[in-house]
């Protein structure tokens, strides 16, 4: 049984109006437990909506949404609780903190769920680390945070509430290569730890497809795919299409594959790029 | 949702009302209000019946708008209503139980008050709707301009109304992600007695006091980088001109005015 | 080429908050020199100083210790503090907080009422910076209407109608999607080609910096690296320790070259890598 699925969901806001518009026109999808899965689409493309009718907080216009099986918006459910199952962190979540202290902020969302203080005391201590934020900081208030501190306390909010599937929007926009890099290994990391689901949002192609097992293609509030990266980036031209931007070495290849060199065209990191040309060289490989 | 709400509404659209200056509407909108308070008997609400007609047809918004405009003071307009039906008393009664009682005079009040009360919703509703908001602070700071003598800080006002009109959405919609992410950490806002509701506003109170007044400074920043020094020596790209149709309708409203003073005269 | 900004052996501390702190140095000496008309990247983490050096150039912040002279004029000199901002434009991060008024146009005029511009010459220069940024037919837009990359624009014609010698752009595609950062990169480059505009683009994007004429590297508050793009991204190991990236197709050629295969190390694009590895595949097989 898939943890998380989506039954011809969809979402249209200000029906009626003029500006009505559907973002999320109906979608099937099926989530399997324990994967980590990259969403990427071009703003518009219905990601952010999707997202929030995954865990409950937008009530769809059409279909539902399973949680194991069971449908969150059946009578008497409590979505309250399918939230703290599906823990989502919004863009830029350190906008949201707004505790005295950086353990109390993270420590909200358990107290929330009603849980006992010791309870609480390891899942901060347990997710501020997760985070790579020293216990000194779990003492200081928010404000006293750097811009990338400020952004993994939020993100260990979520984290704290152990939710079984945890998806992020963008949790790396606006931060540095290096400010990216650390949260995309500790959510790696976190990934393999816990066996947790992943639902990273991003524009970024080059970084999320290092990272995830699955990648899905929303455009024009539709899926356009859904499988691995290697097969969702063989082909090229359909995301391009789309506005998205291949990476650059997905496009060397493509190239290399263009000018008739018997090439893979699911190379999407340079490493494997790198060892598989080594390969054709040194073993004299295929050529013309 | 919050976003739903319309602030500050105007129908940009191309009328003899639309291109009047904006200074000279808010003069007449000013009278306007005058002339319902002034007048105490009936034909005074036919000028000003007349009056938002001929306004609606020259600005030509939809009569709907007018009515839309209404509809948010509908349980004023009850309350008042009943309130003078009931309680007043004067000429023949016609119903009567304990202190409550229909009376000639009450119906009459009763039904003045509401009129006057929708012919003032509808008059300023015009206003706002043919005149865009910067426009309208323009106007504002070249009518108050003479106040500059006294020391009010009148251009300073003018910046502030300006700001606050332009980051009114951006709050608003700052407001609902605000919401919507302490909900998914569990925060519980239906809930509760009041004491419980009231606690529950403090995480997204403070996230948006923090953000709005982040938001101030890199707005002072940027407009320091601009060359911004107050509004002395400042020239605007947009300027107040006012023609021969502004006077017209000044005309217009004056005699209008004038009426209501001499009809109120006649009739004591 | 005529120097427009000279820094002269630049220092700058922020006021220690608490008492008794020492303030701490953000910058430690640098000297730079942008000359009329380039197109440069200042390339730095947070954290780097390549925001305080930007806010250095404009009068925003002044030096600690040394000087920065914008054409001709030393930014410690408070008269002229109008003239150095009008010379020296400055477009931030955030496309949400720099824009003033509730019509695109107001917005574009904020600077030029500022100094007085008559309002016929401020007719004519809004229209004319509107049409450079393509965002002329959204004139009559409120700024809520747009998008990011639209916002953006529409800050940089605020900043292009008061006629600058020179643009800072603070991470100006920071916040905005990858369409909005290839609207906003297209109209930099245009203004710089087109209009001869100066422009310094602080970033941390290595393929926005590969776009630039010049790559300035700040790390620590110094100077690290300067020169052509080329020059810069080839030193793979160097800006990797710095904390940045560099295109995939130079860290391509460089794991080449380092299992000893001879080819050129200052390839940035795709199709020079493509054209470089193809050649080596070729010369691979007639062997």
């Amino acid at each position: 049984m898939p943890i998380l699925e989506a039954k011809n969901l969809t979402y249209t806001y200000s029906i009626g109006s003029p500006f009505e518009k559907t973002a999320v026109d109906h979608i099937d999808l099926q989530i399997e437990a324990g994967e980590f899965i990259g969403v990427i689409g071009h703003t518009g493309s219905g990601k952010s909506t999707l997202m929030q009718m995954l865990n409950g907080l937008l009530k769809p216009t059409d279909g539902t949404v399973l949680l194991e099986g069971k449908d969150i918006w059946a009578k008497g459910a409590d979505r309250r609780a399918v939230r703290f199952q599906v823990g989502l962190v919004f863009q830029y979540p350190e906008y949201q903190l707004f505790e005295e202290t950086v353990y109390r902020d993270i420590a909200f969302g358990p107290k929330n769920m009603g849980l006992g203080e010791t309870e609480i005391d390891r899942r901060v201590r347990e997710t501020a680390e997760a985070v790579g934020l020293s216990e000194a900081l779990l003492d200081k208030a928010p404000y006293a945070l750097s811009g990338g501190q400020k952004r993994r306390a939020a993100i260990a909010g979520v984290m704290a509430m152990e939710p079984k599937v945890l998806i992020l929007d963008e949790p790396c926009a606006g931060l540095d290569p290096k400010g990216r890099m650390k949260i995309l290994s500790q959510l790696r990391d976190y990934h393999r730890r816990t066996g947790c689901t992943v639902l990273l949002v991003s524009h970024s192609m080059e970084d999320v497809a290092k990272y995830v097992s699955k990648l899905l293609v929303l455009s024009h509030a539709k899926v356009v795919s859904f499988d691995t990266p290697a097969k969702v980036f063989a082909d090229g031209e359909r995301l391009t299409e789309m506005g998205l931007a291949l990476p650059q070495i997905t496009r060397v290849f493509h190239g290399l594959r263009a000018r008739g060199f018997d090439i893979p065209d699911e190379v999407y990191t340079v490493k494997y790029g790198a060892e598989l040309l080594l390969q054709m060289l040194k073993g004299g490989g295929p050529g013309c | 949702m919050l976003k739903d709400i319309t602030l500050g509404q105007y129908f940009p659209m191309d009328s003899v009302v639309h291109r009047m200056d904006a200074r000279f509407k808010i003069i007449i909108t000013l009278l306007f209000l005058v002339m319902l308070f002034w007048g105490q008997h009936v034909p005074t609400l036919l000028f000003g019946f007349a009056f938002v007609l001929l306004a609606t047809v020259c600005s030509k918004i939809p009569p709907k708008m007018i009515v839309k405009s209404i509809k948010p003071i509908v349980p004023i307009l009850i309350f008042t209503g009943l309130l003078n039906l009931f309680l007043l008393e004067g000429g023949e009664i016609y119903w009567q139980w304990k202190f409550l009682r229909i009376s000639e005079q009450g119906i009459q009040t009763s039904v003045f008050m509401v009129v006057r009360i929708c012919l003032l919703i509808a008059g300023t509703s015009l206003l706002t709707y043919t005149t865009s908001p910067i426009v309208l602070t323009d106007a504002i700071e070249a009518l108050l301009s003479p106040l500059k003598k006294l020391k009010l800080p009148v251009h300073e006002l003018a910046m502030m109304m300006t700001i606050a009109l332009r980051f009114i959405p951006t709050l608003i919609e700052e407001t609902d992600k605000i919401m919507s992410a302490q909900k998914a950490r569990g925060a519980d806002m239906e809930s509760g007695g009041l004491v419980k509701r009231a606690k529950a506003l403090v995480p997204i109170l403070i996230p948006l006091f923090v953000s709005a007044f982040r938001r101030a400074e890199e707005l002072a920043l940027a407009m320091e980088c601009r060359c911004y020094h107050g509004g002395e020596g400042r020239t605007r790209l947009r300027q107040l001109k006012s023609g021969l149709r502004d006077y017209i309708a000044l005309a217009i409203m004056l005699a209008m005015l004038a009426a209501v003073i001499v009809i109120n005269a006649l009739m004591k | 080429m005529e120097k427009l900004i000279t820094i002269d052996n630049v220092h700058f501390s922020y006021a220690a908050e608490e008492e008794n702190a020492k303030p701490a140095e953000v910058l430690k000496g640098i000297s730079l020199e942008f000359e009329r008309g380039e197109l440069v990247a200042v390339l730095g983490h947070n954290g780097s100083g390549k925001s305080t050096l930007a806010k250095l150039l404009n009068a925003i912040l002044l030096p600690t210790e040394g000087t920065v002279t914008v054409a001709g004029i030393d930014t410690k000199d408070e008269e002229r503090i109008f003239d150095i901002r009008q010379h020296v434009g400055m477009v931030f991060q955030n496309p949400d907080n720099q824009i003033v008024a509730t019509i695109v146009e107001e917005d574009v005029a904020f600077g030029l009422e500022n100094l007085g511009v008559p309002s016929d010459e401020m007719r004519v220069r809004v229209d004319q910076a509107l049409q450079a940024v393509g965002m002329y037919e959204f004139r009559e837009h409120a700024p809520h209407q747009l998008s990011g990359g639209q916002k953006q624009r529409v800050a940089i014609a605020g900043i292009i109608a008061m006629r600058p010698d020179c643009i800072v752009l603070d991470e100006p595609t920071a916040m905005l999607d990858p369409q909005g950062r290839k609207e906003v990169m297209r109209t930099i480059r245009l203004l710089n080609r087109d209009y001869g505009i100066t422009v310094i683009l602080i970033t941390h994007e290595m393929d926005e910096a590969a776009q630039c004429q010049r790559i300035v590297v700040i790390d620590g508050g110094e100077v690290r690296l300067d020169g052509k793009p080329e020059a810069i991204f080839s030193q793979v190991e160097y800006m990797r320790e710095l904390g940045l990236d560099v295109p995939q197709a130079t860290e391509l050629v460089y794991l080449l070259r380092q299992a000893g295969f001879d080819l050129d190390p200052e390839i940035l694009h795709a199709d020079q890598c493509i054209e470089a590895v193809a050649a080596l595949l070729e010369k691979s097989a007639q062997a």
